[in-house]
């Protein structure tokens, strides 16, 4: 400040660039005054505002991105053991119905075992029934036939009702007899 | 308007520009305080306040546009100027940080915006009301914070010396702080654009007539030279006026943050 007074005095009038001239310390004051009265009350407050609100929301979706992390881990634990789970369940299911399948097939083989003997029997009861019938008519057709065979051999007419059925009868007791070599 | 001048003064003969011819400016319209600088001046305040207004007006979570550009000169002062010397404190100053570093920027870059090339702070009343409000704020704050003995034993008397030396530190230390300290905080930022706007008239006058006053085949190739120049020193002060709105902006932070904690 001394060599400015210097300056202004060794030379007045002359122009002395360290001398403010006092309109502009003035205008200088109020254009200064101004803008830090807009940026200190108004603008910064409210950048720093926004800019404090931005890193409260990074930090929260940070967090909000690993509590979903969080979330979908568990998620995936839940799903592998249902997974297994539901394997088990699955053998545990086949296993039964393989179990259930054999025992209905050998259900059904005894099933059809038994229908088969039972057709069987039932064949064999017809044919014994069928060899009987057919047995007691060849009988009675032998007796006409050997009666008839007979009385042309002897050239008498058996006409005798009763005497004829029991020379028959006799004939055939005899023959019954024998019968176990014929069958 | 130089080339008349000098025509006036010896029609032959180039004569750089004085200071005088450069920034002592006519006023306007006869009114005395209505000169250039003071025009500029009121303008740059404008331009300072709608830019921030259009950037911090209403803020966005996700920022679009203009609040970019804003949010990245809020950011370089924040993290370059205000947290390295105000830590904690940081964000209560930044209004005034923020102020002090767009509103020199601009008054600055008015030095070689075309038509207008008049830098604000080559007159020195502009960096000397900054520089004042800086020191009223520092003084305030450390009588405030350290109590009115206490920042002057803190100041004169740093702990850790020879008592011997404090006869020769104290005064020094004092002269440094409430004298040096404001006067350079305020030329400095002066002296750079002072000197910065004299190169810059100077080259292009020199390109000027040697190119288009008196065109000569000698004189030619300085007037070319001269043109270079200009162009050069117009990229060297975009970087000095960046450069000492950022120095000017953190010697404030540092001189604010020595008031509100004891050095060492």
């Amino acid at each position: 400040m001394t060599l400015a007074a210097k300056l202004l005095a060794a030379e007045e009038g002359a122009y002395n660039p360290l001398m403010p001239h006092t309109y502009e310390l003035v205008i200088g004051s109020f254009a200064f005054a101004v803008v830090a009265f807009f940026l200190i009350k108004v603008l910064t407050p409210r950048i720093q505002k926004t800019l404090q609100e931005r890193t409260e929301a990074i930090e929260g979706g940070i967090l909000k991105a690993e509590k979903a992390q969080a979330e979908a881990a568990a998620l995936q634990q839940q799903y592998r053991e249902q997974l297994n789970e539901a394997r088990t369940e699955a053998a545990r299911l086949r296993e039964e119905a393989r179990e259930q399948a054999a025992q209905l097939k050998a259900e059904l083989r005894e099933e059809a075992q038994a229908e088969a003997r039972r057709i069987i029997d039932a064949a064999h009861a017809q044919i014994e029934a069928d060899r009987q019938q057919a047995f007691s008519q060849l009988r009675t057709e032998i007796g006409r036939l050997s009666t008839d065979l007979a009385g042309r051999i002897v050239g008498e007419s058996l006409e005798d009702e009763a005497r004829q059925r029991r020379t028959i009868d006799r004939f055939l007791d005899e023959l019954e007899g024998s019968a176990p070599a014929v069958r | 308007m130089n080339a008349l001048t000098l025509l006036a003064s010896d029609p032959d003969k180039f004569t750089p520009p004085t200071p005088q011819e450069l920034f002592e400016l006519p006023p306007i319209g006869g009114i005395y305080w209505l000169t250039k600088p003071v025009i500029l001046a009121v303008l740059t305040s404008i331009i300072v306040i709608v830019f921030c207004w259009s950037a911090f007006a209403k803020p966005k979570l996700v920022p679009r546009g203009i609040q970019n550009v804003g949010e990245i000169g809020y950011m370089f002062v924040r993290d370059q100027v205000a947290r390295p010397f105000l830590g904690k404190d940081a964000d209560r100053w930044m209004g005034l940080l923020l102020s002090m570093f767009f509103m020199i920027w601009v008054w600055n870059l008015m030095g070689v915006i075309p038509f207008i090339q008049f830098p604000v702070a080559s007159h020195i009343a502009f960096p000397a009301v900054l520089a004042i409000t800086v020191y009223v704020i520092k003084i305030f704050l450390g009588v405030k914070h350290q109590g009115g003995i206490g920042y002057f034993k803190n100041m004169m008397f740093p702990p850790g010396i020879p008592k011997g030396m404090y006869v020769l530190l104290a005064p020094l230390e004092f002269a440094s702080n409430m004298i040096l300290a404001p006067f350079t905080h305020m030329v400095r930022l002066f002296a750079n654009m002072f000197a910065g706007h004299m190169l810059l008239a100077f080259f292009s006058m020199v390109g000027f007539w040697f190119l288009f006053e008196k065109l000569t085949p000698l004189g030619a190739a300085v007037g070319v030279l001269g043109v270079v120049m200009t162009i050069v020193f117009t990229a060297l002060e975009l970087l000095i006026q960046f450069l000492q709105a950022y120095l000017f902006a953190m010697l404030a932070a540092m001189y604010i943050g020595g008031a509100l904690h004891a050095e060492h």
